[in-house]
C-alpha cells in the first residue's frame, strides 16, 4: 500500500519536472526579442486600454511611443501630464505640457426645451436612430438621447439625466479619451480644455438651421443671431452656419456672451456664482456708451485735421 | 397553387390586401407642391429653374447630379416660389423646389389620352434616351435610374427580363391595381424594355394571391400576341419581390455577393416601372405620377384608396383628402410594413417611389419588449440570404468587423425577416444594418487603397 | 396616439414570442403528462407539482435576490424545465429528491450560466442525471402500472433495465424482449419514467409542435434514423445479443428525449446541417451506451454529451448562403 503511494508521488513529481523542463526549453527557443522599454512604458500607463490616444490599447501605445522619434503625436489623455512625464523619463524624450481637458455636451435640448414630435420605437442606439431619421424632436442636430456616449465611456464619467434626457459629464471622472465624442453620431460632444480652475464657457448647441427654424424646434437653441460675437471683446466667438462657437484659447471668461445670449444657449461651468446678467449688460452698455463718446470725441478731433488736409 | 418560389428562407406574413378592390382614383391638385431633388438612388438632381420662373407640367426642373441620377420634371404648371431646404419624411433637410399650382397645362408633345400605342420605336438608343429624358427610375423601392439598368455594361448579355409583379409586401395594392387597370400598357412597356435588352425572354412574375391579375395579364398577352413573353405565377412568400429572390425563383440562378443581376443574365423591373417606361416612350410623358395605396389595419375598407398622385404632393394633403389620419394609428409608414419607412414628418412630400400611406395600429406595430436570445434559430431560417442574424448581432455587439465580413453581413438586403420572426424581439436588423454599413465602408476603403496602390505601381513601372 | 411611433423596418411582427413558444411546448407535453397521471396516479401528480413549483420558484428567487434582474419567470421556460424533469423521473421518486433535482436543473444548469438562452446543457437533463448518479436506487426502481390511477401498481425494472441485466448475465435478450408487446409500448403499460408512459401521447405532442412550427423535425428524425440503422446492423449480426430497432426506438427515454429534450432551442445547433450532425451523434452515443455501457439507458447522457459539442458545431456549420459557395 505504502509503496503505491510512494510510486504515485514519484511518478507525478517526475512528470511535473519533465514538463517543466520542456516548457522552459520551448519558452527559450521561441522567445521574441523586444525592446525592454516597451514593458517599462506599459507599466506606467493607466492600463485602461481605452484607445483615447489613438492606439489599440496601452501596450500598442507603448510600442508606438518607443518607436516614435518624439512624443508630439503620442499623448495619453487619461494619464495626462503626470504619466507623460514618466514616459518621457523612460524614453529620454521631452514632453509638452497639455492643458487638462474634459468632454462637454453641446446640446441643451432637454424635454422641456425641445418638445417631442414623435416616439422612437427602435433599438436603443443613437447610431441606429441617427441612420433612420432626424430624431424625435424638431431639431435634426441635437442629442438623440439613447446613450451611446454613456455606453462608450469606460470611466463612468457620463450618465443620462432622466429628467432632461441629456447626458451629463462628471469632469472629475472624465479623462478626455474622446470615446464619447467618437460614439456620438450627431457630433455634439466636444473635448475642451477644462479651463483655469475648471471655469469655462461654451455654446451648448450645434443647430445649423436658421434662427426661426431652430428656435421653433428648441427653446434653448443657438439661433445664430451673433450678439455674442458682437459683444465679445476678445474675438473668441465666431458664428458659422448659424451656430456660435467659443474658441477656448481666446476666451477670457468675462461671461458677457453668456449674459447677452437671448436663448441661454451659452453655458458656463465651474464659476463660483451664476452670472448676474443685469450687471454684465450694464457693464457692456457703459462700455459701449464710453466707446461711442470716445468715437465722437475722436471724430470731433479728427474733423479739423480733415479740413486742414482738404485745405492742404 | 403555384409551387415556384425562391429557395432560401422567407416568411409568410398575412397579406392583408384590404384595398385590392378599390379602383385607382385621380387626386386633385393641391395649391402648392414641393418637389424633392432626391427622388432616386444616387446623387441628388440639380435645379435648373430659378425662383419666379413659370413652369409647365412635364417640364424639366432639375437635371441629373451624376452618372447615377435622374431628371426631375415639374408635376404641375405654375410658378417656382422657392428653392430651399425642406424636411423629408425622416425629418432631414433636402433641397425642394416649391411650385405654386396655376391651372394644369402640360408641355407640348405629351399625349395624355388613354389610347394604347403598340408600335414600338425601332432605335434602341432613342428609346433609352427617351427613358432617361423622362426621368424614369425603378419604382419597386430602390428608385435606381432605369436607363442605367437597361443599358448593361458591354460584354454582359441579358437573357431574361423579369417584370416584378410579386408585390410581396402586405397591404400594398398599387401594383395590383395597375396590373388590372393598365394591363396592356404594362405589357407594351415590358416589350419596349425587352427590345432595348436585345429581344431576350420576358417573364411577368406574379404571386398567386393575385389570381385576377394573373388571368388579366394572360388574357391581354394573348390579345396583343407577344410570343416571347409569359406570365409566371409564384407561390406567395416574402420577400419574393426582392431582386435576388425573384431571380432565384424565376431563373433558378443566384446572383453572387456584390454582383449585379446582369451577371447571371437577369434584369428585373417593377410593374410600375414598366408602366412608366410605356408612358415615357409611347406617350412622351415624364415620370411625374405614380400610384399609391392609402391603407392600414386601423382604416375601414371604405376609407382605403388607391390614388394616382403627382410627385411633390404633401403626404398630409393626401391624408386629409382620404379622410384624415385615423385616431388609433400608432405609426404611419411610407411603403410596405416589412421594408417601408416610418414617417416622422407627415408634411413631407411624395416622391417618384412613394407607394403607400400605411396606418398601423399600436397592437400591430409596437415592438414587444426585448428579452434574451433563446437561440431558436428562427432568424436564420427566415433570412432569404442564408445569413445568421443572431450571429451577426453578437459580432456587431463585440465590434468584430473581420468576422462580420466573413459571415457576409454585407449581403443583407434589409428585408426585415429576422426581426419579424424573432420571438425575443431582439432588434436584429437595426444593428445588422449598422454592421453592414461598417463592413461596406471597410470593403470600399480597401478597394480604394488597392486601386491607389496599383496606380502607384504603374507609375513606378513607367519611371 | 397623440405622437406617432417611428422605428426602422419591419413594422409588423410574427405572432410569436418566447412565452408563446414555451406555452406550445407545455401544451405538447400535456397529453403525455395526463396519461402518466392516469396510470401512475397521485404520486406522479406530486412529482409534477413539486418539480414545476421548485423550478419556477427557484428561478424567481435567484433572479430577485442574487442577480437583481427583472424576472423571466413569465416566459414559462422554467415551467417547461420542471415539466420535462418530472417526466424524466420515476413516479415513485420522493418529493425531496424531486426538489433536489429541480434545484440542480435551475440553480446549477441554467442560472449559473446566466439564465435563459445562456445554458450549455439541457437543465432538465442535468437535474435528471444528477439524481441518477446520486440516488441510483430510487432512480432505477420503476413503478409498473397495473391499472388506472395507480391501482395494482408493482415496482420493478424497465424493459431496458431487464435487457441490460440479461446482457450482463450473459442471457439471450430475446427471452426478455419477448415479454413485452409492441402494442403495449405504443400505448402505455410501460415501466419507466413518469413521462415515458405513452409513446403515442408523446408523439402527438411532437406533431403538435411540428404543426405549430415550434420545432423542426430534422434533429428528431436524424436521431431515429441513426438508432434504427445502428441497431438494425447489430441485430442482424446477432439477434441473441442485441435488441431490435423497434425495441430501441420505442423504449426508455428515446421518444421523450428525441422529441422534446434534444430539440431544446438553447442547447441544440442553429443550422440544419448542425442539427443533423447533433442528432446522429445522439443516436450513435445512445446505442453505444445501450449495447456496451453499464447503464441501461443512454439517451440522457448522449444528449448531454452532444450539448457540449454544440458551440463547436455552430462554429463550423452554417446556413447555406445565397449566391455563395
Amino acid at each position: 500500500m505504502s509503496s503505491t503511494i510512494i510510486w504515485t508521488i514519484v511518478i507525478i513529481a517526475g512528470l511535473g519536472l519533465l514538463l517543466a523542463v520542456i516548457l522552459f526549453l520551448v519558452a527559450r527557443q521561441f522567445r521574441v526579442e523586444e525592446d525592454p522599454r516597451i514593458d517599462e512604458v506599459e507599466k506606467v500607463m493607466p492600463g485602461a486600454n481605452c484607445g483615447g490616444c489613438g492606439f489599440a490599447g496601452c501596450r500598442a501605445f507603448a510600442e508606438a511611443a518607443v518607436k516614435a522619434p518624439n512624443l508630439d503625436n503620442n499623448y495619453c489623455p487619461v494619464g495626462g501630464n503626470e504619466v507623460m512625464q514618466k514616459v518621457a523619463a523612460i524614453l529620454g524624450y521631452e514632453v509638452k505640457e497639455k492643458a487638462p481637458q474634459a468632454a462637454v455636451v453641446r446640446c441643451n435640448g432637454s424635454c422641456a426645451n425641445r418638445p417631442k414630435t414623435n416616439v422612437y420605437d427602435g433599438a436603443a442606439s443613437c447610431r441606429v436612430k441617427a441612420a433612420l431619421y432626424s430624431g424625435d424632436t424638431g431639431c435634426p442636430f441635437g442629442c438623440l438621447g439613447c446613450g451611446d456616449c454613456v455606453n462608450a465611456c469606460q470611466f463612468g464619467a457620463i450618465v443620462m439625466n432622466p429628467e432632461t434626457g441629456l447626458p451629463v459629464v462628471d469632469e472629475s471622472k472624465c479623462t478626455a479619451c474622446g470615446a464619447c465624442a467618437k460614439a456620438c453620431p450627431k457630433g455634439i460632444i466636444e473635448i475642451r480644455p477644462k479651463g483655469p480652475r475648471g471655469m469655462k464657457l461654451y455654446v451648448s448647441c450645434v443647430n445649423r438651421d436658421k434662427g426661426p427654424v431652430a428656435k421653433k424646434a428648441c427653446a434653448a437653441a443657438c439661433i445664430g443671431c451673433g450678439l455674442c460675437a458682437k459683444t465679445c471683446t476678445h474675438g473668441a466667438v465666431t458664428v458659422i452656419d448659424n451656430v456660435a462657437y467659443i474658441d477656448p484659447a481666446k476666451c477670457k471668461l468675462c461671461r458677457e456672451c453668456e449674459a447677452v445670449c437671448p436663448t441661454g444657449a451659452i453655458h458656463s461651468v465651474g464659476f463660483p456664482k451664476p452670472v448676474d446678467k443685469e450687471a454684465v449688460k450694464k457693464r457692456i452698455a457703459d462700455r459701449k456708451a464710453k466707446a461711442a463718446e470716445a468715437a465722437k470725441a475722436a471724430e470731433a478731433a479728427a474733423q479739423p485735421v480733415k479740413k486742414e488736409e482738404n485745405n492742404g | 397553387m403555384a409551387k415556384i418560389t425562391f429557395n432560401i428562407g422567407g416568411v409568410h406574413p398575412d397579406d392583408s390586401k384590404i384595398a385590392k378592390d378599390r379602383p385607382i382614383e385621380v387626386l386633385p391638385l393641391p395649391q402648392t407642391v414641393w418637389v424633392s431633388m432626391a427622388q432616386h438612388l444616387g446623387a441628388p438632381a440639380k435645379p435648373v429653374v430659378a425662383v419666379g420662373d413659370k413652369v409647365l407640367a412635364g417640364q424639366v426642373i432639375a437635371e441629373p447630379g451624376g452618372f447615377i441620377s435622374a431628371f426631375v420634371h415639374s408635376p404641375v404648371s405654375g410658378t417656382v416660389k422657392s428653392i430651399a431646404p425642406r424636411k423629408d419624411l425622416a425629418g432631414n433637410n433636402m433641397t425642394h423646389i416649391e411650385i405654386a399650382v396655376e391651372g394644369d397645362e402640360w408641355v407640348e408633345g405629351v399625349d395624355l389620352s388613354d389610347t394604347l400605342v403598340t408600335a414600338i420605336p425601332e432605335d434602341r438608343q432613342a428609346i433609352l434616351d427617351k427613358i432617361k429624358a423622362c426621368g424614369v427610375v425603378g419604382l419597386g423601392g430602390a428608385t435606381f435610374p432605369t436607363h442605367v439598368k437597361l443599358n448593361p455594361a458591354p460584354g454582359s448579355v441579358a437573357e431574361c427580363l423579369i417584370i416584378n409583379g410579386a408585390e410581396c409586401e402586405p397591404f400594398l395594392t398599387s401594383d395590383y391595381r395597375i396590373m388590372l387597370e393598365k394591363t396592356k400598357e404594362i405589357i407594351v412597356g415590358a416589350a419596349i424594355m425587352q427590345k432595348v435588352l436585345g429581344g431576350c425572354r420576358c417573364v411577368i412574375a406574379i404571386e398567386d394571391n393575385k389570381p385576377e391579375a394573373i388571368s388579366a395579364m394572360r388574357k391581354a398577352l394573348g390579345e396583343l400576341g407577344y410570343s416571347n413573353m409569359e406570365v409566371l405565377p409564384l407561390m406567395k412568400k416574402y420577400p419574393q419581390g426582392g431582386e435576388k429572390q425573384l431571380i432565384d425563383a424565376v431563373m433558378h440562378r443566384q446572383v453572387g455577393s456584390g454582383a449585379l443581376p446582369i451577371s447571371v443574365g437577369a434584369v428585373v423591373q417593377n410593374m410600375a416601372t414598366a408602366l412608366a417606361v410605356y408612358e415615357a416612350v409611347q406617350k412622351n410623358k415624364p415620370l411625374v405620377t405614380n400610384t399609391l395605396t392609402v391603407t392600414g389595419d386601423c382604416l375601414p375598407v371604405e376609407k382605403q384608396h388607391n390614388y394616382l398622385f403627382r410627385i411633390g404632393m404633401p403626404l398630409s394633403y393626401i391624408a386629409e383628402y382620404a379622410g384624415g389620419v385615423p385616431g388609433d394609428a400608432a405609426k404611419i409608414v411610407s411603403g410596405g410594413p416589412m421594408m417601408g419607412k416610418a414617417i416622422a414628418n407627415l408634411d413631407a412630400c411624395t416622391v417618384k417611389g412613394s407607394s403607400s400611406l400605411l396606418y398601423l395600429s399600436e397592437a400591430m406595430t409596437k415592438r414587444g419588449e426585448q428579452s434574451a436570445c433563446i437561440r431558436c434559430g428562427k432568424c436564420a431560417q427566415a433570412c432569404p440570404m442564408g445569413l445568421e442574424p443572431f450571429l451577426l448581432y453578437r459580432l456587431y455587439k463585440a465590434g468584430n468587423t473581420d468576422e462580420l465580413e466573413k459571415n457576409a453581413v454585407h449581403d443583407c438586403i434589409e428585408c426585415g425577416c429576422c426581426l419579424y420572426s424573432c420571438p425575443a424581439n431582439i432588434p436584429l436588423l437595426d444593428y445588422i444594418r449598422q454592421a453592414k454599413g461598417q463592413v461596406l465602408g471597410i470593403i470600399r476603403a480597401r478597394a480604394a487603397a488597392a486601386k491607389a496602390a496599383a496606380e502607384a505601381a504603374k507609375t513606378n513601372e513607367k519611371k | 396616439m397623440d405622437r406617432i411611433l417611428v422605428s426602422p423596418n419591419p413594422h409588423i411582427h410574427a405572432p410569436v414570442s418566447t412565452r408563446s413558444l414555451m406555452r406550445d411546448v407545455v401544451i405538447a407535453l400535456l397529453p403525455a403528462s395526463l396519461v402518466s397521471v392516469i396510470y401512475y396516479g397521485l404520486p406522479a401528480l406530486v412529482v409534477f407539482a413539486v418539480s414545476i413549483i421548485t423550478c419556477v420558484g427557484l428561478e424567481y428567487l435567484i433572479e430577485r435576490f442574487l442577480m437583481h434582474a427583472p424576472s423571466t419567470v413569465g416566459d414559462l421556460s422554467a415551467v417547461v424545465t420542471g415539466l420535462l424533469l418530472a417526466m424524466n423521473l420515476p413516479s415513485s421518486t420522493p418529493w425531496w429528491v424531486v426538489m433536489i433535482g429541480a434545484a440542480v436543473a435551475i440553480g446549477v444548469a441554467k442560472m449559473t450560466f446566466g439564465g435563459i438562452g445562456q445554458n450549455v446543457f439541457n437543465p432538465a437533463l442535468v437535474g435528471r442525471v444528477f439524481l441518477l448518479v446520486s440516488f441510483p436506487a430510487i432512480m432505477t426502481t420503476w413503478v409498473i402500472p397495473g391499472g388506472y390511477f395507480g391501482a395494482d401498481a408493482v415496482t420493478g425494472a424497465t424493459p431496458l433495465g431487464l435487457v441490460n441485466e440479461a446482457i450482463l448475465q450473459g442471457k439471450s435478450v430475446t427471452s426478455v424482449v419477448g415479454d413485452f408487446s409492441y402494442c403495449d409500448r405504443l400505448f402505455t403499460f410501460m415501466g419507466g419514467s413518469a413521462g415515458e408512459a405513452s409513446v403515442l401521447a408523446l408523439l402527438a405532442g411532437w406533431i403538435y409542435l411540428l404543426v405549430r412550427r415550434v420545432v423542426r423535425p430534422h434533429i428528431t428524425v436524424s436521431i431515429w434514423a441513426t438508432v434504427a440503422v445502428i441497431s438494425l446492423i447489430f441485430w442482424l449480426c446477432n439477434p441473441e445479443r442485441f435488441t431490435d430497432p423497434l425495441f430501441n426506438l420505442l423504449s426508455g427515454g428515446m421518444i421523450l428525449g428525441s422529441c422534446f429534450m434534444a430539440t431544446d432551442y438553447v442547447t441544440s445547433p442553429m443550422s440544419t446541417k448542425g442539427g443533423i450532425i447533433f442528432g446522429v451523434g445522439i443516436g450513435f452515443i445512445t446505442m453505444m451506451i445501450r449495447y456496451f455501457g453499464s447503464y441501461p439507458e443512454g439517451v440522457s447522457f448522449a444528449i448531454l454529451i452532444m450539448n457540449a459539442t454544440v458551440p463547436l458545431i455552430n462554429m463550423f456549420c452554417h446556413q447555406k448562403k445565397y449566391g455563395r459557395k
